[in-house]
């Protein structure tokens, strides 16, 4: 499987619409390599509609995103191979079991030892006691902890998390922050739709606050989430 | 390509084995028409001259647009489909791994209507069974080719469950002519092999028609 790689994310202008409904406008935006940047906004805003475009599922009515020197309608499968997904829904089949979805998924990111990847990444979850346990049996926080893996399997440079904190215990969340730490350190770019303000606090490098679809504002090394948030929506009505 | 579409199939299988949802569903729908024709066209004992041939194929087509509606729907559901297509595997092998799967059940659903559909309609469909399986298969095909495609690209459609057999049946009536004439040709007391050969090749070329067509189309419909 041919794989490309690249060392940061940038959009250009990108628009999209649905019909008549504008749902990104002139979004733009640059983050490099070993960096986390969140998507805020309130609901609406269209964070998940950026996401959808970053991972190459949706096509930008207007502008153009790079990933370095790659764009999605050149490289394709190839640059899918660098991307992974954590969605809103966990993508993950209800009726396999944790084990068969992470090996289903090795499979098709062309792992050569798809079941011993999937025992990793369940080991790593600290799922491994569960691993032939059907999917449909865990709780909302533990699909979270499969569906993360799922994403991560096949060791991305970028990756697309939306709501990532939903549903999570302290535990988890905490779990996750530093996994998500880690993919900085391991050098990945990763981009975070959230509206917990709370928990994403120290955690980004930068944030890109969305409203109808438009920049709010772009900061970066945000402090204070909560009190920016606040007055950049007051402003922005 | 070939592991992908493996890939997909063996998770198609797993996933059915273990709810048997669309196994049930298609098999009690497929029989209960067969059953239903029976009791209406059966007289006396005696059952209307190539109506087990017509029977047989309609079971088949009205059980195939049951599970073909379930398959995509499965992964709409825990939108599964966007995680298919954002892996880096070729999406037409994402396309034929979910095909053979549709083929796969209604293979296994005509290994259970072939004998219901031979005992109440008293018909010899089982007297040429090379024939009868060629036919049976080169039609399966040719109806799961369209219909695979079209759930896939319905699959979020608000009312796809009704446009799924509107588009379906108009562009497979020719899979089913062909089907029902080869399955009449070989319910005669003297077979015409020749008549069945013609309508298998048939049935073929359309198999390649319809496969090159969907093959070629899925990718820029799933994209968007």
């Amino acid at each position: 499987m041919i794989s490309v790689d690249f060392d940061d994310l940038t959009a250009e202008d990108v628009s999209r619409h649905f019909g008549r409904r504008r749902a990104l406008s002139r979004i733009s935006f640059h983050t490099p390599r070993g960096s986390i940047l969140g998507l805020l906004g309130p609901n609406g805003a269209g964070k998940s509609t950026m996401l959808a475009v970053l991972a190459t599922l949706l096509r930008p009515s207007s502008g153009t995103v790079r990933y370095g020197t790659h764009t999605a309608s050149a490289s394709g499968a190839a640059l899918r191979s660098r991307i992974g997904v954590l969605g809103h829904d966990l993508f993950l089949y209800p009726e396999l079991t944790a084990h068969e979805n992470l090996a289903f998924f090795a499979g098709l990111y062309g792992a050569l030892d798809a079941r011993h990847a999937a025992s990793a990444a369940l080991q790593r979850a600290g799922l491994a006691d569960r691993a032939h346990d059907p999917v449909s049996s865990f709780s909302r926080g533990m699909r979270q902890r499969v569906a993360l893996e799922r994403a991560l399997i096949h060791g991305p440079r970028l990756v697309l998390l939306d709501e990532p904190f939903t549903g999570l215990d302290d535990a988890s969340t905490a779990a996750l922050v530093s996994r998500l730490q880690g993919l900085r350190d391991a050098h990945a770019i990763v981009v975070v739709a959230t509206h917990d303000l709370d928990l994403a606090e120290g955690l980004l490098d930068s944030a890109l606050f969305l409203r109808d679809g438009r920049v709010a504002e772009v900061v970066a090394r945000p402090d204070s989430l909560r009190s920016t948030y606040r007055s950049i929506m007051r402003r922005s009505t | 390509m070939i592991r992908t579409a493996w890939l997909v199939l063996k998770k198609d299988l797993t996933v059915e084995v273990r709810s048997l949802e669309i196994a049930y569903t298609t098999l009690f729908f497929a029989i209960s028409c067969v059953l239903f024709f029976a009791f209406a066209l059966v007289k006396e004992g005696k059952a209307p001259e190539d109506g087990a041939a017509g029977i047989l194929w309609i079971a088949i087509a009205f059980g195939g647009t049951l599970a073909l509606g379930r398959t995509f729907e499965r992964e709409r559901q825990s939108e599964t489909l966007r995680a298919l297509l954002m892996a880096p595997a070729d999406r037409p092998a994402i396309y034929i791994g979910k095909l053979l799967g549709i083929v796969a059940l209604l293979v296994a659903a005509e290994f259970v209507l072939v004998p219901l559909v031979a005992f109440l309609f008293q018909a010899p469909l089982l007297s040429h069974p090379f024939w009868l399986g060629a036919v049976l298969l080169s039609g399966t095909i040719g109806f799961a080719t369209v219909g695979t495609l079209f759930s896939a690209m319905l699959v979020r459609a608000r009312s796809r469950d009704v446009l799924l057999p509107v588009l379906l049946y108009p562009i497979t009536v020719p899979v089913i002519i062909a089907g029902v004439r080869a399955t009449a040709a070989l319910l005669q007391p003297d077979v015409e092999l020749a008549i069945v050969r013609f309508w298998v090749a048939l049935l073929i070329a359309l198999d390649v028609v319809f496969m090159t067509l969907a093959l070629w189309t899925f990718e820029p419909l799933m994209t968007d």
